[in-house]
Parts: C-alpha cells; structure tokens; sequence
C-alpha cells in the first residue's frame, strides 16, 4: 500500500530503476498499441475536431474582423487560426474527455485486480495513457492541423526554442490532465458511480481550458487568477500560448514552469486520494 | 398451418477481414445458409450445433431482432421484422448471454413494469408470477437488484420474465448456461411442466444435450448454417448406429467362440469374467438365454453426446 | 383516445417509473448532474458574450442582436437535447447487443431507447435557455406584428424538432458504422455551436454545406433576422425566417426514413 516509502527502499537495490523505466515503457506501449487498434474511432474523432475547427475558426477569425483594427486579446488572425486548429488536434492528446476507464473499474470492483499488481495504480494508468497521448499525436493531432493549414493562414513559429517548449508543454498538459482525470474518477471510490463530477468537469474544462474561447479575451483580472489558482489553462491554453509565441520568451518560461508545478502537485494528490481510498476499500471489505 | 415456418431463410454477415498489415478485406459469413423448418403447435424442439453454426443467428431472424437477407420466416402467422411489436406480444424470449430486466431495479419491480409493457391483466399476472415464483423458488431473491443475482437466480429471473405476458411460442437461447446442477434440474423441470400443457411451443438451444434429453422429442441439428439432422433422437442413435451395449458378470468364465447373432462381442475382461456386447439387432434377452452362470448385468444406453459429436465431425 | 392507445400510454409511462427507481439508487450524482446541466447552459452563453466583449460587432450583428440568435438556438437545442439526447446511447447498445433486449418488446424500439433514462436532470437547461431568450428579446427593439408573434413560437419548436432529427440522424450512423465514435457530434454539439452565431461569420462551401444544404441557417439565424426586421446580407428574402418549421419537418422525415433503415440494419452481435 505505502508506495512511496516502499520505492525509496528499492532504488538502493540497484537495478530498480533501470526495471522500473523498462516497466513504463512497457505499459506506455501498450497504451499506444491499444488506440491503434481503433482505428475507425480515430477517423471519425479527426473528422469531428476538424469540423469544429472550421467552427470556432470561422468564428474567431469574424472576432479580428469586427474589432476593427485592434488585435482581440493580444492575437493576430493567423495566430488565433493556428490558436484553434493547434487546440483541436490537442484536445484528444491531453484527453480532456470521455475518459472513465478508472471509475469504470471502480464500479465494476475490477479495481482490486489493479490494487494487487506491484504497479502503483496511478502509474499503471499514467504511463498507458502517455502511449495513448502520443498516438494521439500522430493520428489526431496532425490531421485537423493539415485541414487548417490548407484552409488558412496558420502561423508559424519564428523563436528556436518555441517548439522544445512546445513539445514540454504538451508533456505537462497531458499528465496534468491525467492527474485530474484520476481525481474525477476517483470520487467513484465514495460515490458509487462518478457521473457527477464528470459532468461537472467535462463542462468546465472546456471553457475553462480556454477551448471555447483564447482566455486572453477574458478581464486580465480574470485570466491571471484563473492561471496561477486553477490547474486548468494548463490544459490546453498554455501549450497553445506558447505555440503561437503570444508572450516574450521569459513568460513563455514562466507560463511551461507554472504547468510543471501543477501537473506535479496534482499528481501527488491523486496518490494520496488512491491511498485514501485503499484504506477505505480495505475498511470495507474485510 | 405450422407456428413458426422457414423458407430458404439466409443471413449473410459482412466482415472485414485483416489481410496483410494495412490491407482489409470484405468477406462474407453465411452464418445462416437455407434453412428450411416448421415447427408445430405444442412442439418442443432442441436446436442445437456446434459454436457458430448460426443458431443464435436463426433465433434472432425469427424474433424480428435481425433482418434476413432472404428467404421468408412466419412466426404465429406474422413477419417478424416488420411485425415486431405485434409479434412481441405473442413470443417469450431468453437471450441466455444476455439480460432482458432491468439492471438496477428488484426482481419484482422489473415484473411489474413488464407487465405494463406487454399490457398484461393484473390478474392474469399474478397468477403467471404465483405459479413461477413457486416452481422457481424466486421468493427469496424478489427484492434484490438484478445486478445482485447470481447467474442462476437471474436466469430464473429471466425465464419468469419471458412468460408473464403468457406467450404462445418460447424461444430459448442456452438458458441453461453456466447454471449448476441444481439450478439445470430446476429449468429443466419447470419447462417440462409447462410444456405438460400442450399448448406451448419451444425451440431451445443449448449445448448441454441433457437438456434436449429431457424436454425435446424433436432435434434439429445445424452446422454452418445448415441442418443436418431433423427428427427425433432415436432416429439419430439409428442414423449413426449407435446401440445399446449389455454388460454381463459371470461365475464362470465365458467359452472361447461364443458367440449370439445380432449381438457383437465388445470386448472380454476379468479372466473371461466380464463381457460386453453391442446389441446392433438383437435384444437383451437373446444374449443371456444363451449364458450360463449369470451373476449381474447392466444395460448401457447409447451416449447422445457421442452421437452428436459424430455428427458435428462428420 | 381508445384504449388501445391508452394501455401503449401507460406501457410508456410504466418504463419511465422504472427509471425514477433506479435513479434513486444514484441520487449524489444526479444531483451533481443536475447543477452542473444548469451550469452548462450557463457557460454556452457566457461564452457568446465573452466573444463579443472581445469586439465590436461579429460579422456585423452586434451583442443584443448575436444573444437572439444563441438564445434560439440553445432553447431549441435544450428542448430537442431533453426530448432525444438521450439517444447517443444508441451506440453502446448496437455495440454490446443489448439493442436485442430492446427489440423483442412489444413496443416502438426509439421511444424505448428514450425512456431508458430520464433526463430531468436536463430539464433545467431549458429554463436558463428561456430566460436568456426573453433578456434578448426585450432588449432588442422589435416591432410586434402577428407573424413575428407566430415565428416566436413556431422557431423554438422548429429549431426543437430539427435537432431532434439531427440527434436521430446522428445516432443511426451507428447502425452501418459501429466505431463511428464522436462523428455524430459534428453535426448535433456543432450544428449547436454553428448556429449560436450568425451565419456570415462562416464562408465558403462550409457555410453552404451547414446553413443551407443541412439547413442549420434556418434554426436560428433567418429566425431571428426575420423577428429583428433586418436585411440578410447574404440576399435571402425576409421570408426565409419562416421557412423554419418547413425545415424541420423535412428533417423530421429524413430521419425517421434512416431510423427505419437502420432498425433494419442492425446486426446485433455473436452470442
Ligand atoms: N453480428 C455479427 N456480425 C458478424 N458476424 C456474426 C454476427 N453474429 C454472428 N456472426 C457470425 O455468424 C455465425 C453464426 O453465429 P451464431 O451466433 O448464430 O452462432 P451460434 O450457433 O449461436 O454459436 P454458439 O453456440 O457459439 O452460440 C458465426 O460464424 C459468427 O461469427
Ligand atoms: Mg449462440
């Protein structure tokens, strides 16, 4: 159960690590084996982003048209195009929705299975779902961003260290989101059925991720709370910010850093929350 | 006219096929390939074959659940598909692998809605629920949410959901699967008795043929989406020549060279102490007038699940 | 009524008993759920106004004009998202064969699928919809003449019956394509989203395939020109408003053809 303390013991055993990296490349594997296997459902999803693309695209783009001259939170039009059709694609790579695989398990009671594997349960879904981002990244990530590039103007980033931040960017939305993910589903342990708060969730992070809208339209007030008090911009905004080098470099840095201190901070609560309700599940069986 | 009436009936399915790393290829499954079949008022017949023979795959075509691709089904008078809810009214359905209550509602809440589905009269429910309550012995599980029963439990559950709205035809579909021996005796005896009446017509499959051994005169046997045998089980034992065998125990050990016409000579063991014979056209009685110093004998009848499994190879 | 239809009433009702039960066993998160609906409509509409705190006017419809249009279309949607949403469930139960079970009941199989859950917990979204409606309309200076009285009405209905088509439509994609996964929601959240705003803002052969082809410009946008008494520029005539209800019963029809066909489809699975 105590997972923690039980790893700082095994790394002086030698070996552990190097065991351990073979472990999660393993289950990352796996993960991405897994979603290439559906592969219709990954056609479809591509086709669903790149209809919304042309959606929020059209729509962004009429915001820079009827603000006459001024440039709508700080953007330009080809960097609010790249803004949406770089956030479709990432959408399905950090997963925002649709993920109960763990409160499914919960519900079923296949969770004790999970429990007596010598894999921490959040690991065992972690590194599976990193798989899963990066088949993301290749199958849904790239094909609405080529619709979008041949339908508009997309901008393209000038700085040399845009895309490395970029790229740890995603890395940090994606396990941030996970962390989440694990949280919402983990109100299965005490509530029987986490429908709820996976509502709740779905409908709040997409506003909140700055999905719906560039969070950049929002009061600056607004905005900074909602970056340094919530985990949420994180998600999607952050990476997308980045991308189309909205801020000067230094505040590119800052936002990437910020997202690593959530995403770890998140992390550590989901292990505590499973451990909580370990304790809780071995109260009530027996 | 017959019940239920099947002419030419096919279903073909279409699957795509992995052929070589990216390439997929369409193939068609013929899991249901000209079957020609009437079944009678009050029959109770035995569906079987081996996995995938198409029996499923029959039973949902003459439910309205599937659309065949050709050929013509009657079921009490009516096209299944496009009379589906007329038919409903008329037929009791169990999916063995699958359930028809209501997940998260007691056994006995799930009856009463049935009851208002199928626009059943109350009294004429209660008494269809009194009288499966007490052959089913469902009492002691009526208030529990189905997700909460056993397997057996449910499929009891399930049966007595069938036969609320008193069907005319009962379709089975491996009801006893993954039920224990109790619980088997227990199906088994409940449609023996309904099936007392006369009135009922049943078509099950299974694959425990003990099942068909106890409540089926007629078998039909369908393998790749054909039958191949229709009739009763002893025609199938004549078939396949199958007899019954004679077990004798002697006090004295058997001559060399014995021998009765009509009765083959098995095998011979314990000291020429024991012997066994298959009787292909001869009766018992012929054998043992012949021996001397007879001490027992047993009768073996021919094993079904033998025969079957012939057939399936054949 | 006869009786007939009578006793069908009250095997319809008796299902939707059934699911009051079994929603008592989860009662926590239907309330969660149920706040959180009234949130979402919520947030579908701040989103419309933070876009247009953002700039001036969108593709020459200013704010009051633009809350008109989002408000007709999410009162549509909520209505047709009450009545049928529920239907996106069509394809687990086409997945898992469970469709079975629904098709040897004596009753219609689409009704069944509805009453399968209750979505009360939807009902909310329908009054914050309403509500935002009335904010636009008195804010927006409309002269009232009978048919504009009328369209009022009939467009929230229209706009109801035609999403309800969509959602149908959406959901029988599953009978031919099993994995079709998301692909309906392109066309049931984003027909939403297409007609929250005015449909200049689109361009090309997508906005001809969605406004016109599909027929998304009719729930909302030339609805709401025809109420607001304003030109369309993209040439239209003012009478185009009220083509909404026909509109919709095309739609309506359409899908019900495809329903059918898709019934007929199914293939339910291996057992
Ligand atoms: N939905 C489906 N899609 C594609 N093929 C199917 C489908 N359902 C059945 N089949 C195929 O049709 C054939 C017959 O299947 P069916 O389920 O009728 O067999 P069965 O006789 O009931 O077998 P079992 O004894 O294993 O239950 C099989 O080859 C099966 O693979
Ligand atoms: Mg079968």
């Amino acid at each position: 159960m105590d997972g923690l303390d039980a790893r700082v013991r095994w790394i002086s055993a030698g070996g552990w690590v190097r065991n351990s990296v073979t472990t999660f490349g393993a289950l990352s594997w796996s993960g991405f084996r897994r979603y290439s296997t559906y592969r219709q459902a990954t056609i479809a999803g591509a086709f669903t982003n790149t209809v919304f693309g042309f959606l929020r695209c059209y729509v962004l783009l009429a915001v820079v048209a009827g603000a006459g001259g001024s440039a709508p939170g700080g953007y330009r039009p080809d960097q609010l195009a790249t803004f949406v059709w770089v956030g479709q694609g990432l959408l399905t790579v950090v997963a925002l929705w649709g993920w109960t695989e763990l409160s499914d398990r919960i519900r079923s009671g296949d969770i004790t299975a999970d429990l007596l594997r010598p894999v921490h349960p959040v690991i065992g879904f972690l590194a599976p779902d990193l798989g899963r981002a990066g088949h993301a990244m290749l199958f849904r990530f790239l094909p609405p961003l080529a619709v979008g590039a041949l339908f508009f103007d997309l901008y393209v980033p000038g700085r040399p260290c845009t895309i490395p931040l970029f790229a740890l960017s995603i890395l940090f939305a994606t396990v941030g989101s996970l962390a989440i993910r694990y949280l919402v589903n983990a109100t299965a342990y005490w509530l029987h059925d986490a429908r709820g708060p996976m509502t709740l969730w779905t409908l709040s992070s997409g506003v909140l991720a700055g999905l719906s809208f560039p969070l950049r339209f929002l009061p600056d007030w607004l905005a900074i709370t909602l970056w340094i008090a919530t985990p949420f911009p994180g998600l999607l905004q952050t990476p997308l910010d980045v991308l189309i080098e909205r801020d000067p470099p230094p505040r590119q840095l800052a936002l990437v850093a910020l997202q690593a201190v959530w995403a770890t901070s998140l992390l550590v609560l989901a292990v505590l929350v499973q451990r909580r309700a370990e304790r809780r599940l071995v109260a009530h069986c027996g | 006219m017959s019940l239920i009436q099947m002419h030419n009936l096919r279903k073909d399915f279409t699957v795509r096929v992995k052929a070589g790393r990216f390439r997929r290829e369409k193939r068609i499954v013929p899991a249901v390939n000209g079957v020609n079949l009437t079944f009678e008022r009050g029959e109770m017949a035995g569906y079987i074959g081996p996995n995938g023979a198409g029996k499923s795959t029959t039973l949902k075509m003459l439910t309205g659940v599937l659309t065949p691709s050709s050929g013509d089904v009657r079921v009490c008078g009516l096209q299944p598909v496009p009379q589906r809810t007329k038919l409903a009214l008329q037929i009791g359905v169990v999916f063995g692998q699958r359930s028809q209550l209501w997940w998260d509602l007691p056994l006995r809440d799930s009856f009463s809605l049935l009851r208002h589905i199928y626009r059943v009269p109350a009294d004429a429910h209660a008494g269809r629920l009194k009288r499966c309550r007490e052959l089913l012995d469902l009492d002691d599980f009526m208030d529990t949410p189905v997700r909460q029963l056993s397997l057996g439990q449910r499929m009891r559950g399930e049966l007595t959901a069938a036969l609320l709205h008193g069907p005319s035809v009962l379709f089975l579909d491996e009801p006893t699967i993954g039920l224990d021996v109790v619980s088997k005796q227990a199906v088994r005896s409940f449609l023996a008795e309904l099936g007392q009446g006369g009135d009922l017509t049943l078509v099950l499959t299974t694959h425990d043929l003990a099942d068909i051994e106890r409540l089926c005169r007629r078998l039909v046997v369908i393998d790749h989406g054909s039958v191949v045998h229709d009739g009763t089980i002893e025609a199938l034992h004549a078939r396949y020549g199958s007899h019954r065998r004679l077990v004798v125990d002697l006090d004295v050990p058997l001559p060399e060279g014995f021998a009765v016409p009509g009765a083959e000579l098995l095998s011979v063991e314990a000291d020429r102490h024991r012997a066994t014979f298959e009787l292909v056209t001869t009766q018992v009685g012929a054998v043992v007038s012949e021996l001397t110093a007879l001490r027992d004998l047993s009768v073996v009848e021919p094993d079904i699940e033998d025969v079957v499994a012939k057939l399936y190879r054949a | 009524m006869n009786a007939k239809t009578k006793e069908l009433l009250g095997a319809y009702l008796a299902l939707l008993r059934g699911q009051v039960h079994s929603l008592t066993s989860y009662r926590a998160s239907f309330a969660v759920e149920l706040f959180s609906n009234l949130g979402g409509t919520t947030l579908d509409v701040l989103t419309v106004l933070v876009v247009f705190r953002a700039t001036r006017s969108v593709a020459g419809f200013s704010l009051i004009e633009g809350l008109l249009m989002v408000s007709l279309s999410s009162l549509g949607f909520a209505m047709a998202d009450f009545a049928v949403g529920n239907i996106d469930r069509l394809k687990n139960y086409v997945r898992t064969g469970t469709m079975d079970a629904v098709l040897v009941r004596p009753l219609a199989a689409l009704p069944q699928l509805l009453l399968m859950d209750l979505p009360l917990r939807k009902a909310l979204r329908l009054v914050v919809s309403g509500a935002v409606l009335v904010v636009a309309l008195r804010s927006n200076d409309i002269v009232w003449t009978p048919s504009r009285v009328v369209l009022l009405v009939l467009a929230p209905v229209a706009g109801a019956v035609f999403f309800s088509s969509i959602f149908v439509l959406s959901a029988s994609l599953t009978f031919w394509w099993i994995d079709s996964g998301e692909l309906g929601s392109s066309f049931t959240y984003g027909g939403r989203d297409f007609t929250a705003y005015p449909v200049p803002v689109y361009a090309g052969w997508f906005r001809a395939v969605f406004a016109y082809a599909m027929g998304f410009g009719f729930v909302a946008y030339q609805p709401a020109l025809a109420l607001l008494g304003r030109a369309d520029p993209l040439g239209l005539p003012s009478w185009a408003g009220f083509l909404s209800p026909l509109v919709a019963v095309v739609a309506a029809f359409f899908a019900a053809v495809v329903w059918r066909a898709g019934i007929r489809h199914y293939r339910s699975t291996g057992s």
